[in-house]
Parts: C-alpha cells; structure tokens; sequence
C-alpha cells in the first residue's frame, strides 16, 4: 500500500477562490441591497422591492443550509445502516456538515428578519391584520404563526448544529485511541444512537415541517402533503453531488488514497436514485394537482408554468431545471461507465447543484414577485441571486477545507474501515 | 452442439481457485468454465469475462414499453375514440405517465427474464452436461477446452499442481439437450478417465 497522506494541507490558489467568492457574494447583496431600496414609487412597489432583497437571501440561505446538512443525514443515516463503504471518504461528509452551523446562523437571521418585519410581502400571514380577514389563513394559524415559526427555526437549526456537532466529535474521538473488540461494540452502539437522534430530529424537520414553514408558507393559501419529501429529495440530491465534487478534488490532489471508483460508483448510484425519487415526486405533486384541476390548488402551477390564457414568465427556468434535474441524470448516469468515471461524475454534479439551486429560486420567487394589482409574477434579475450563491459556495469552500485540514482525512480506527479499503461494486 | 474434450479439476477452497484460475489462463489454457454452488464477487474478472450486455437490451426493453404506452393510449385516446374526459385535453400525457412507466418496467423485466433464460440456456426440460456433480454442492470445478494440441498429461499435471482434486480427461456435450436426468443416465457415462 502507498503511503497515505493523513492531512490536508489547503492549497494557497483553493483559498484564494474562496475569498473572492465570498466577495463577490458580500458585494452582490451590497449591490442588491442599494438596486432595490434606491428610486421611487408608492409604498406598495416600495415593499415588493425590498421583498426581493430578501427573498434572495432565503433562497440561497435556505437552500445551502439544507445542501450541506444533507451530508450529515447521509453521514447519520449510513451509520444506521450499519454501511462501511463510506468510511474512506466519511470525514468529507464531517467537513461538508460542520458548515451547517454557520450558513445556521446566516439563514436563522434571515428567516426571523423576514418574519418579524413590517413587509408581509413574503409571508403574508405574518400580517396579523390581513389573517383576520382571510379565512384560509386564519385557520392555519395554529401553525403559520410567528412565535411557532420563531421557536422552531431557533429549535431546528440549533438541534442540526449540536447532533452533528456530537457525531463529528464521536468520529474523531476514535483517531488518536485505537480500541479493543469491547470497546469497538460499544462505540458502535454509542454512534448508532447518536445517529438515531439526528434522524429523527431530521424527520420532524427537514421531512416534515421545516419546507412547510420556510418555503410553502411563502404561498400561504396553497399546500402540499408531499412538498418536504420533495425539498428533501432535492436538497439530498445535491448534498450528494457536494460531497461527490470534493471527493474528486482530494483526489485530484492526491489525498484520498483508499478511495476509488467503487466508492464514486455508489455515490453516482445515489445521485441517479435520488435523482429519479425526485423526478417521482415532482410528477405526484403535478400530476395530482392537474388531475383534480381545483383552483386553489392549481394556482401554484399556474404561477409557474402558466395556462392556456396565461403563460408564465417561470415557464422556461421551469422545465430547463425539470429536464436537467430529472432526464439528464437519468439518461447520463444509467450506465455502469458514466457512475464509474470522474468527468461524467464531476460534470453531473454540477448540473445537479446549479440546477437544484434554480428549483428553489422558482420555489421561492414567484410568489413574493407577484403584483398584487396585476396577479401578474416576474422573474428578477437572477444575475443577483447568482451572485449571492458564489458567496455561499465560497463560504462552504472556506469552511470546509478548514476542518478538512483540521483532523486526519481517514477515520483509521474506526470498526469498519477495512469494509470501506477493500469495497467492490 | 458437440462432444468435445475437456480435462476438469475440482478445487474445495475460494482462495485455492483464484490464483488457479489466474495461472491457467496465464499459461494459455482455454477455460471453457468455471462451475460454481454460488456466485462467487470477483470470479468474472479473474476468468477475463466481458461485461454483460444484458443491461442494454434492459434499456431497449424499457424503450419499447415506454413506446408501446405512448402508442398505443394516444391513438386510442386521442385519434381513434376521443372521450373528453373533464374537458382535458385529448393527448393529455400526465394522465398517460403511470401506464407509461408501468408498461416500462413490465416490458424491461419481462424481457430481461427472458434474455437471461435464453443466454444461460435455461428452460423446462432442457438439459446440460456436467463435469462434477459437486459443482451443485459445495466445490468449484473448472473446466479446461483440449485442442488437438493440448498435451493431457501436461495440464492434468498442471491442475493438480494448482491444487484441484480428481482431476479428470470428460468427453462432454457443450449444447443443450432435451430429456431426463434420471432416465438417460448414458449421458453420464460419457468415456471419463480418472487419473489419481
């Protein structure tokens, strides 16, 4: 066996990007900042243009919160499963996920600044006065209401935070404390309890409540029973490609000497699988709600791709996220060789990001960029919001590669490891 | 479908037969098979077998079903008898997509089974030599092909060598055949000479 090299050292041009990512994502919400709270108009457009500044930083907060802490639920839910094959790149998944308590705290901002401020353009039944009036949501508002949605985003990240905090430090207990057969079936024991916790945390959460409370909520009249398992399936999809990308960056620097195409092998299994449950809730919700042809219900679409009398400016970025977030997996990483071939893989896994990125912005905008006057929806200056991403990728770069460089890159000690070294698809 | 000549050997142990298979191929035997009671991770490579193609003709399977959905729902439904179904259009394709997945998976397993049966030669009353009744049991026996060339006593030498037990010269029928185990017992009484 070749000699392994246990740390990384972040190369100097790696973090270089990583600054100027950052920048570009703090310029760009200076930018936005000052482009949407400069000119004139009535209160009303002056609302809706301050709602876009701010949907902005949902989408991207949110959405990068729920990327990277998708790593931690693989990391948890692979441990349940008792799996080895991931231990030779387990402590990428532990690097990814130790971004969640920082992009946490950024997201936590955001959502309660947008809940408790004057503007109810984005939440509108944060509006106390319009709910009384509106029969919908004052039904809802055992759930949709502020303290709720206060006590259980503050409950819900610090939870995400702590559980991965305490698996991350379960794992690395082991490096320098090699243990004997006891020793070994008790850790397992411990870290499948821990894991059981983060899961059924993520089952009250991401599964459930969380895609209701921070992204349905925004078009409050509407609902769907399967939207969480579909901002899950979407955000694993992408956490998987996240893990996949740095998987072959270490390997492109020669770290990661026990990882090999197996392991890229299940990795595109997985992007393909979840790529496809994806593809198949997306098609329940649609094609439940075209079936039944309710108003109320089809008003969500209607926004979005639009109707016979109406088309919508969505339509376009609509299908594009469609087809390359569901189509191309499935036609590109159907063979054997694609999953096993770090181009395709790499290549895949940046479609995946970006285009799982452009499924939350026609999440998250088209509602708050509605015209009350009108009924009319546009789509913003994605430009903008691009610009905010790059800062949160960098973010993730930055923090990521520091607690990579921070522990060694094998779990060497742990149980399993020999399952993961000599792992064959 | 003919007799051929065949020198087998039969290996009691996993590790004793890999490194077995790998010399003989090395020393430019031709492996007419290796008969395994399991599937054994890893065998394939070291016998130098191709992939599959099995997976391709899943996809074209697949492909057919899908078309066959779409075919044959929309001339139905959208050309030959229109039915307005809650003023839906008639080519309304959502309404289509569960059919035309069922009929994908239908079509792609189906097809599969079947090419699967047709590539092993697998079905009701056909039947197949074998070298080794213990290949169904719990040894491993691989089968070297003779050519006129092959000097016998050479590669029965180089057989036991590797470790394989009883190893034998069998006359055998690579095709298929149609009857009985039980009753045409002459098939296993193909001329064998046992070398000890």
């Amino acid at each position: 066996m070749t000699t392994i090299r246990e740390k990384f050292i972040v190369p100097k041009r790696y973090n270089t990007i990583a600054y100027a990512l950052m920048a570009i994502g703090v310029i760009a919400i200076i930018v936005l900042y000052i482009y949407t709270h400069s000119g004139g108009g009535d209160a009303a457009y002056k609302q809706r243009r301050d709602a876009r500044f701010w949907a902005s930083l949902l989408q991207n907060s949110v959405y990068f919160l729920l990327v990277t802490n998708a790593a931690m639920f693989f990391f948890c839910a692979t441990t349940l499963a008792w799996a080895g094959f991931q231990m030779s790149f387990r402590r990428v998944t532990e690097a990814i996920s130790s971004c969640v308590p920082i992009i946490g705290v950024i997201a936590g901002v955001v959502l309660l600044s947008i809940c408790f401020s004057d503007n109810h353009t984005i939440y509108h039944w944060t509006d106390a006065e319009h709910v009384q009036h509106d029969e919908i949501l004052s039904h809802k508002s055992g759930f949709l209401n502020k303290g709720f949605f206060a006590v259980w985003t503050v409950i819900t990240i610090a939870g995400w935070s702590f559980l991965g905090w305490k698996m991350r430090k379960l794992s690395r207990s082991l490096d320098d404390n090699p243990l004997n057969l006891e020793g070994r079936k008790k850790y397992i024991w411990n870290n499948t309890v821990w894991a059981a916790l983060f899961i059924v945390l993520f089952a009250l959460t991401v599964m459930s409540s969380i895609p209701w409370l921070w992204l349905m909520s925004i078009d409050a009249h509407w609902y769907s029973t399967m939207y969480s398992w579909y901002t899950f399936a979407s955000t694993f999809v992408a956490g998987i490609a996240l893990i996949a990308l740095f998987i072959v960056f270490l390997k492109n620097n020669d770290y990661l000497e026990l990882v090999n195409q197996e392991h890229l092998h299940d990795l595109g299994k997985f992007m393909f699988a979840f790529s496809v449950f994806w593809g198949y809730l997306w098609f329940s919700q649609y094609m439940l709600i075209w079936y039944s042809n309710q108003p109320e219900e089809t008003i969500y679409f209607i926004t979005r791709i639009g109707n016979r009398v109406s088309r919508s400016p969505y339509q376009g970025l609509f299908w594009l996220m469609f087809c390359l977030n569901f189509l191309a997996p499935l036609l590109i990483l159907m063979t054997r060789g694609s999953k096993r071939n770090y181009t395709t893989i790499t290549f895949m896994s940046l479609i995946i990001l970006f285009c799982h990125w452009l499924d939350f912005y026609q999440m998250v905008f088209p509602g708050p960029m509605k015209d009350p006057a009108t009924g009319r929806t546009h789509v913003p200056m994605i430009l903008a919001d691009f610009g905010v991403a790059m800062g949160f990728v960098g973010l993730i770069m930055y923090v990521t590669g520091r607690t990579l460089s921070r522990y060694p890159l094998l779990a060497k000690n742990h149980p399993f490891i020999k399952e993961s070294v000599i792992h064959h698809t | 479908m003919a007799v051929k000549k065949f020198i087998s050997g039969n290996f009691y142990d996993e590790t004793v037969l890999f490194p077995a298979v790998k010399k003989v191929r090395r020393a430019g035997y031709k492996i007419h098979d290796v008969f395994t009671p399991f599937p054994i991770h890893g065998l394939d490579k070291a016998m130098g077998l191709r992939d599959t193609s099995l997976h391709t003709a899943g996809f074209i399977y697949g492909i057919t079903g899908t078309a066959t959905a779409v075919g044959f729902i929309g001339w139905a439904l959208a050309v030959d008898w229109q039915i307005n179904f809650g003023g839906k259009p008639f080519f309304s394709l959502p309404a289509w997509v569960p059919i035309m997945f069922e009929l994908t998976v239908l079509f792609a397993s189906v097809g599969m089974v079947l090419t699967f049966c047709y590539l092993c030669q697998l079905a009701p009353f056909v039947k197949k030599d074998h070298f080794n009744l213990r290949s169904t049991d719990d040894t491993f026996v691989l089968a070297l092909e003779c050519s006129d060339k092959t000097n016998d006593q050479e590669a029965i030498g180089f057989l036991n060598s590797l470790g394989a037990k009883e190893v034998q010269v069998q006359y055998k029928e690579t095709g298929w055949w149609l009857g009985r185990y039980d009753k045409d017992t002459m098939r296993f009484e193909r001329k064998a000479e046992t070398i000890h």
